[in-house]
């Protein structure tokens, strides 16, 4: 167990260390930032010195390991357009993508279980096939088409909820938010169904396909068999044992979430890190993308170790695999 | 452009060479008439390959049937610009779907514009296509040290999200229509990869292979021509379900303003464009090209899914 765990921590270290070389040296071999960030009437001197107070002069490699060295104590790098820490200004906006996504997962399990429960139940009625027929559609719309849609629906057309923003927040016990009050709840209302529908699509499968599956099985033949009622059969034998699967992709998808959020932020104006990513591929803000990259792919690597050691802890066959492979 | 051609290729992969051979049945039917007509059998399917198609031939003839080419600045006038639908232009044709931001005849971009998209979509999916089957063969045939290799290398890749590697790329890479392809190819490559290395897999075991290397085929043969057509099926599979993506993915980044460049607007960007203008109500420009992605991806969906169903062994009389 022990040596499972630290040959996966290792394993996830080692791609941490090659994914910051490739985002570092690739941002770094692309277009000049400091023709960008300075004045274009500024005479040569002008331009050394921004040169060298952005550290743009030395070879890449020392500035990699530079990089390196001040990731290691929490300094990505500041920002070129901000003059601040990059770390900072993702973390300032780190919390409303959260708050955005975990929204999102929320809409996911509350549309997604009871939909794709129902479809797994009655696989051959009418109801059963059109959620099944609007969950391929759930996947195959862009998710900036159905923001597009969403605006235009809700608030150009009907006019119910506000388009863009974050909407005011309220803290409450220590946790600031915008699902604290009306008005960040009927600006969060939108985007987070705009990220969520993909989830959506994904939970009513899942669970129609364990549903499916778990029918048949004699735990549900036995339960039934004790005369337990339909609804007990249903809502505990049954969903205990589909929301395995569907709970783990969930985890996984968290961190899908929050790179998708790149899109439906852009869309709505939400001020979270991907929109800040958007904004910083465009301005050549290259201290912002490797800290928003190397952020996104750390988060990558402990959501799927966190999984995988899960996975072990519930099912000791993962572990044997693992071994003798 | 890929979905016609699909049929015809199958030809060879749909039965095994052996069952070929004797007519035995008389009532036996060459395997593309009967995929053919296994594919025609569901109605829905077929209406949106028909639609599908409508919407490629358009795209492709369109130079010769839109009224303005949109990428000429000197048809284009900005004082036209955000006409509504059906407003008469000065040169005496109707702006049918109305005018765009920059004032181009939305029903002229809107054609070209899928015109790029489907190009950029299709061109990606065929080297990515080329690419990853040829890696996952490489992996499934010989196996070992290259094997194992190859698919970590897809198994990381797969971790994370396509719509993050592709950002990564772009911001990398900058914008461009040879840049966006590249992305896409890197974004794509690894779902054959992986798909084709599954099903040689399987075909490795059997004894056709067996039988070919008894004969003292060379390695290259047995791979291209014996194992390659039998894993034809699910590659097509993903090409169509992947080709969907692509356009779906170009047109995310062309939307996020990361994607193609501003003087050869693709789908995605003509939305982007009509974006800023939806709010205060005009919304055709981003809606009718919206409309179009749409079509475009759900038949293009479709015509996989019915693919698959189609070309599963499992699912065969």
């Amino acid at each position: 167990m022990t040596a499972f765990i630290l040959r996966r921590l290792m394993q996830s270290v080692g791609v941490v260390v090659v994914m910051s070389i490739i985002v570092f040296f690739g941002v770094h071999v692309v277009g000049d930032p400091i023709y960008m960030l300075i004045n274009p009437q500024a005479d040569q001197k002008d331009i050394e010195a921004a040169i060298r107070a952005l550290g743009l002069d030395r070879p890449i490699w020392e500035q990699y390991g530079h990089f390196v060295m001040g990731a290691l104590k929490g300094d990505l790098g500041r920002s070129f357009l901000f003059g601040e820490s990059a770390l900072k200004i993702i973390l300032q906006r780190m919390p409303a993508t959260v708050e955005l996504a975990l929204t999102a997962v929320l809409f996911a399990v509350v549309f997604g279980i009871p939909l794709g429960l129902y479809a797994g139940l009655y696989p051959d009625c009418r109801s059963g096939k059109l959620i099944m027929g609007s969950s391929i559609v759930g996947f195959s719309l862009p998710t900036f088409w159905v923001g597009l849609m969403l605006i235009m629906v809700f608030a150009v057309i009907l006019g119910w909820l506000p388009s863009t923003g974050r909407g005011q927040t309220a803290t409450y016990l220590g946790i600031t938010s915008s699902v604290f009050t009306i008005d960040g709840l009927r600006h969060i209302l939108l985007p987070a169904i705009n990220l969520a529908l993909l989830k959506i699509s994904l939970v009513i499968r899942l669970t129609r396909a364990g549903t499916r599956e778990a029918i048949h099985q004699d735990y549900i033949k036995f339960a039934r068999a004790k005369g337990l009622s339909n609804r007990r059969v249903i809502g505990v034998h049954l969903l205990k044992n589909i929301l395995i699967p569907v709970v783990t992709v969930l985890g996984l998808e968290f961190g899908n979430l929050v790179a998708f959020s790149v899109v439906t932020e852009t869309i709505f104006a939400w001020p979270g890190m991907g929109k800040l990513l958007i904004g910083a591929i465009q301005s050549l803000d290259r201290p912002v993308i490797v800290a928003y990259l190397i952020m996104i792919v750390l988060m990558f690597v402990v959501i799927n170790l966190v999984v995988d050691i899960l996975y072990s802890i519930l099912d000791p066959r993962v572990r044997l695999g693992e071994a003798s492979a | 452009m890929t979905v016609p051609s699909v049929g015809p290729r199958v030809d060879p992969s749909a039965t095994p060479r052996v069952a070929a051979v004797p007519p035995v049945v008389a009532g036996a039917e060459r395997p593309f008439v009967r995929f053919a007509r296994d594919y025609l059998d569901s109605r829905f399917a077929v209406a949106a390959l028909a639609l599908l198609l409508i919407l490629v031939a358009l795209a492709s003839v369109a130079p010769w049937i839109v009224p303005q080419n949109p990428y000429d600045l000197a048809q284009v006038d900005v004082m036209e610009s955000r006409l509504p639908p059906g407003t008469k232009s000065p040169l005496g044709y109707t702006y049918w779907l109305g005018t765009d931001g920059s004032g181009r005849d939305l029903v002229s971009a809107m054609l070209y514009g899928l015109r790029i998209s489907l190009l950029v979509g299709v061109l990606s999916g065929v080297i990515a296509m080329v690419i990853g089957a040829s890696v996952g063969l490489l992996a499934a045939y010989v196996g070992g040290r290259t094997e194992t290799l190859i698919m970590r290398l897809v198994d990381l890749q797969l971790s994370f999200p396509a719509i993050l590697i592709a950002l990564m790329l772009v911001a990398v890479l900058g914008k461009g229509v040879d840049k966006i392809i590249f992305a896409l190819v890197t974004v794509q490559w690894a779902y054959y990869a992986r798909t084709v290395r599954g099903a040689a897999l399987v075909e490795r075991g059997k004894d056709y292979v067996e039988a070919a290397r008894c004969l003292g085929l060379s390695n290259a043969r047995i791979v291209f021509k014996h194992i390659l057509p039998n894993v034809l099926p699910p590659l097509i599979v993903v090409a169509t379900v992947q080709a969907a993506h692509a356009i779906a993915l170009e047109a995310t980044l062309s939307f996020l303003g990361v994607g193609l460049p501003q003087t050869e607007p693709s789908l995605g960007l003509l939305i982007s464009n009509g974006f800023e203008y939806m709010l205060s109500g005009k919304y055709w420009i981003s809606f009718f090209p919206g409309l179009v992605l749409l079509l475009t991806i759900v038949t293009i969906n479709l015509v996989g899914d019915r693919l698959r169903d189609v070309l599963n062994p499992r699912l065969q009389k």
